[in-house]
């Protein structure tokens, strides 16, 4: 159905047009207008597959775009696709309906802004629903590309341009880890298609390849997920517009790792070492980032830690879930399935209040040029309706019913007690640390909330220390928080809705195998005094404790040592690869030919000599040489002689006139080896050689002429000889071993062909004349160029004279 | 004061011919005997280079004015002119040819259209090494 290629594309296509509304429209219209067409009728035409895929179908589209290498555009909507291309949409809406507010018309380069968002928008729908892992890829490093431009969008900023490098540097580094893994996935199941590659499973796992493939995709999955230790990156996004940080870095963009792990759980989950990779990594990632998140006093700094911790705690959540692929169906397979939905909802809770608060945050900034906590208090009274919305979005975020965030939370913690109870992998050892870490990192959620909530809006009103004059929000900039906050509030209240129609589909394409019907997960609000409602009594007594106590512990926090940060060591790493890299080409990079020359002979030497030796080529035979006679015997003498004189001349006069020397004696060879074209030509040539290297010693600077012998180096000595004995051997070896017959018989009949009784000169006009062209032709530019250097310089010489 | 150099000067004016002749001798006989295009035109360079020597780079200019940039040039065309003229006969590039002629004072002669090759050569080799020592001579 070409329909929903065209919606999968309508982003880029419109991204097209975007830079002629600009131009022509965006006097009288903010071009956001035309923009929030574009998502909000994917989401209309999304939301028409719901009951379908509610009801357990699946469609899958086919377009041919490399089929010889079998590389197709293969659309395949679920319910996992579904779910984010729902989230990318609807959110996506909200978030450009934000952006018309926020965004000034007059003031920003809005064209750049809305071509970039609808890049992005378009990656990311192109990645949710594509089957075909190549072409995932693509759409996921399209995704860090767009999200690059995004980050640096005010680029004049320093801020900006490193926060954007440092994302494009750590996602591209994991985007490369997961093509390789994809590779490898690829190379064990035989075939693009995810599906496929599911249907195939018993081949995969038994496989060599199985681990490596594993650590390679979730690499990739972790790096864009902002896992611990790359988070890194995420806070230093914060530079980007703040629609951005909402849209990207809430509610998609790291969720694309989310999605990754998720869509590979029926492959790689019941493997122990995903399990521990991902159920491990989360829970740090969540124990870190809630932590670190209490150290902020910069509030668009404090939602990025807390992104990171809300990621770790989907994440590891997916890796309980991936348990039921071990256990199977059956009862402990169940319960682990439940893991894996609350993943689900608690992906889409997030987005809604994590993509609110952001939006508050925004406002925030926005009417009173500030985002740090220190100058912010008192906000209450001025801005009510902002208010509410960070109060619904941060009580969510910290688990606090009646908002949805509650109900995810308690499915968190039913998660984690079942892990510590289910005594394989080595869980029944450390299985406690599980509820223990949990527990802890919400205990800090909660603290980081409650700061969030009411050092911006509680305590005293100080109008002094804000740069604007404080007033609410325009009503266009509050409805899409607004929206997101009836959201949060809905989702407490009528939790089963999207339960049955969003989250069961979708749990049922990453968990294809267990036989449950849809319906089988009920999400309810009040499910007894249990040990999950202990604990969240536990983290909102002792997180409220801590809230009212915080001035005494909280520079504790704050003093942990900058040494120990993991963007320190960053930081470190990349300027130590930079000094590393530069020290080692200053090292060898020396700029002196000599040294040059000194490892090309070196290399020339021990490849060839080493290659002999290896592949015992030294073997000579002497049986077909000719006899020596006394005239080669003492010109070899005198040549023997001559070289040597050059070599330990102690005047250049002497080298060049020993140098001649050795030309006469070679044409002397020549002669004596009947080439007498060769040797009329080497008597002329030498000459004039001869004539230009004097030419050149007699224009030597008279300054720093020193008149020595060749100063002698042991290395040098070393490896002349090498490289001599190198080609002697070669020649001498290459001399016996002759493996065909030469093709001289047939130019001896250079009369019959070409009417020459020259052999020689019948090979260089006739028989091999397209060399002699292109000699010529090299003889004609050398002259060339020596006229054009020549010139080139007296002129410039003239030029000086007359300034 | 001016050197005195009647007898390179009177020496040069019998030396040039018999250079000159011993070069196209060289250059038309390389198609049986030792010799060809690049040595007589080295063997020519030799001749005019003799003559600058003696003669002074001024007055040579006035009686040979050619310009030898465009000699090499030329030579170069010819070489590849006679490639492109086989072409334009159905043959490879290059292919050369020969054949007896019956000339009205030669008599019987061969004719090579190697020959024609070699000309592009000799030209190419006198312009080239003239142009160089011309132009490293006027360096001043």
């Amino acid at each position: 159905m070409i329909t929903l290629y065209i919606f999968i594309f309508l982003p880029f296509i419109f991204a097209l047009l975007v830079p002629f509304l600009y131009k022509h429209l965006n006097r009288r219209a903010h071009t956001g207008w035309f923009v929030l067409l574009v998502p909000l009728s994917i989401f209309i035409y999304l939301v028409r597959y719901i009951p379908d895929v509610a009801s357990g179908a699946t469609f899958e589209y086919t377009l041919s775009w490399i089929p010889t290498f079998g590389i197709n555009i293969t659309s395949y909507i679920d319910g996992l696709g579904l779910l984010f291309g729902l989230l990318i949409t609807g959110v996506g809406s909200l978030v450009i309906i934000y952006s018309i507010f926020y965004m000034s018309k007059v003031r920003e380069a809005l064209h750049n802004f809305y071509i970039y968002l609808l890049m992005f928008m378009g990656a990311m729908l192109g990645l949710v629903f594509s089957d075909h892992l190549l072409v995932l890829y693509g759409f996921w490093e399209l995704t860090s590309v767009s999200s690059f431009l995004l980050i640096a969008y005010w680029y004049e900023r320093k801020g900006s341009r490193q926060g954007a490098l440092k994302a494009m540097m750590i996602t591209v580094f994991g985007g490369f880890g997961m093509l390789a893994g994809f590779i490898m996935l690829i190379m064990m199941g035989d075939t693009y298609s995810i599906r496929e590659i599911i249907a195939n499973i018993d081949v995969i796992q038994g496989h060599a390849l199985f681990i490596p493939a594993l650590l390679c995709i979730l690499l990739g999955a972790f790096t864009k997920s902002a896992q611990f230790p790359f988070g890194i990156w995420l806070p230093d996004a914060m530079e980007a517009p703040t629609p951005v940080s909402s849209y990207l870095h809430s509610a998609t963009m790291v969720k694309a790792g989310i999605y990754l792990v998720a869509r590979m759980t029926p492959v790689f989950g019941g493997s122990p070492v995903w399990f521990w990779l991902v159920a491990g990594i989360g829970l740090i990632t969540l124990l870190y980032g809630s932590l670190t998140a209490l150290r902020q006093t910069d509030l668009k700094a404090l939602l990025a830690y807390s992104t990171i911790s809300q990621l770790g705690l989907i994440m590891s959540l997916l890796g309980i879930g991936s348990l039921a692929v071990y256990f199977g169906p059956g009862e402990s397979g169940t319960v682990f399935t439940v893991a894996t939905f609350a993943a689900l909802f608690h992906l889409f809770n997030h987005s809604t209040f994590k993509g609110s608060l952001f939006m508050v945050v925004g406002i925030i900034d926005h009417e009173t040029g500030r985002r740090d906590i220190r100058y912010l208090g008192g906000l209450m009274q001025v801005m009510p309706i902002t208010f509410t919305i960070a109060l619904v979005g941060g009580l969510s975020m910290a688990g606090l019913p009646p908002f949805n965030g509650f109900l995810s939370k308690e499915m968190f913690f039913a998660a984690v007690n079942d892990v510590s109870q289910a005594g394989i992998f080595g869980l029944s050892k450390i299985g406690m640390l599980f509820p223990i870490i949990a527990w802890v990192a919400s205990i800090f959620t909660f603290v980081y909330c409650m700061i969030f909530i009411f050092k911006t809006f509680g305590g005293v009103y100080r109008p002094e220390k804000l740069t604007r004059k404080v007033h609410e929000a325009p009503l266009g900039m509050l409805i899409s928080p607004i929206i997101l906050g009836l959201l949060v509030v809905f989702i407490f209240f009528f939790p089963n809705v999207l339960g049955k129609y969003i989250l069961t589909p979708a749990l049922t394409s990453i968990l294809p195998m267990m036989p449950f019907t849809p319906y089988d997960v009920k999400i309810s609000a009040w499910h007894g005094l249990n040990l999950e409602l202990l604990m969240t009594f536990g983290v909102i007594a002792i997180g409220f404790i801590l809230f009212k106590t915080a001035k005494r512990w909280i520079h504790i926090v704050r003093s942990y040592p900058q040494g120990l940060m993991l963007n320190h060591w960053y930081n470190q790493g990349v300027s130590g690869t930079e000094r590393l890299s530069a020290s080692l080409t200053n090292r060898y990079m020396t700029g002196s030919l000599r040294h040059y020359l000194i490892y090309i002979f070196s290399f020339f030497v021990l490849l060839l000599l080493g290659s002999l030796l290896l592949f015992h080529g030294i073997q000579f035979d002497f049986s077909n040489n000719a006899a020596i006679s006394i005239y080669d015997i003492g010109l070899v003498i005198a040549m023997i002689i001559a070289s040597l004189t050059v070599l330990l001349a102690s005047n250049r006069i002497l080298a060049i006139v020993a140098l001649g020397a050795l030309g006469y004696m070679v044409s002397m060879f020549f002669v004596i080896f009947r080439a007498p074209d060769l040797a009329l030509t080497q008597m002329v040539v030498e000459t004039v050689t001869t004539v230009l290297f004097l030419l050149c010693f007699y224009h030597l600077p008279k300054l720093k002429k020193s008149i020595d012998r060749i100063p002698f180096k042991l290395t040098n000595l070393i490896i002349s000889v090498a490289m001599g004995l190198t080609v002697t051997l070669l020649a001498l070896a290459a001399n016996g071993h002759k493996l065909f017959e030469p093709i001289t018989a047939f130019f001896e009949n250079a009369y019959e062909l070409a009417g020459a009784k020259n052999i020689v000169n019948a090979i260089l006009v006739d028989f091999r004349g397209f060399d002699t062209m292109l000699e010529i032709s090299v003889l004609t530019i050398a002259g060339l160029g020596v006229y054009i250097l020549v010139h080139q310089r007296s002129k410039r010489r003239e030029q000086r004279e007359t300034e | 004061m001016k050197p005195n150099d009647v007898i390179l000067r009177s020496v040069t004016r019998v030396a040039a011919v018999i250079i000159l002749t011993f070069s196209i001798y060289l250059f038309m006989n390389g198609h049986h005997h030792p010799g060809g295009g690049f040595i007589g035109g080295l063997s020519t360079a030799s001749a005019i280079v003799l003559l600058y020597l003696s003669f002074g780079i001024e007055k040579v200019r006035e009686n040979i004015r050619t310009d030898f940039k465009k000699l090499a040039a030329i030579g170069v065309l010819i070489a590849i002119g006679t490639g492109t003229a086989s072409v334009l006969f159905g043959k490879p590039f290059l292919t050369q040819t020969f054949g007896h002629v019956d000339l009205p004072i030669f008599g019987d002669t061969e004719l090579a259209s190697a020959l024609i090759f070699d000309t592009g050569v000799a030209l190419a080799v006198i312009g080239t090494a003239v142009n160089i020592i011309l132009s490293i001579s006027e360096d001043r």
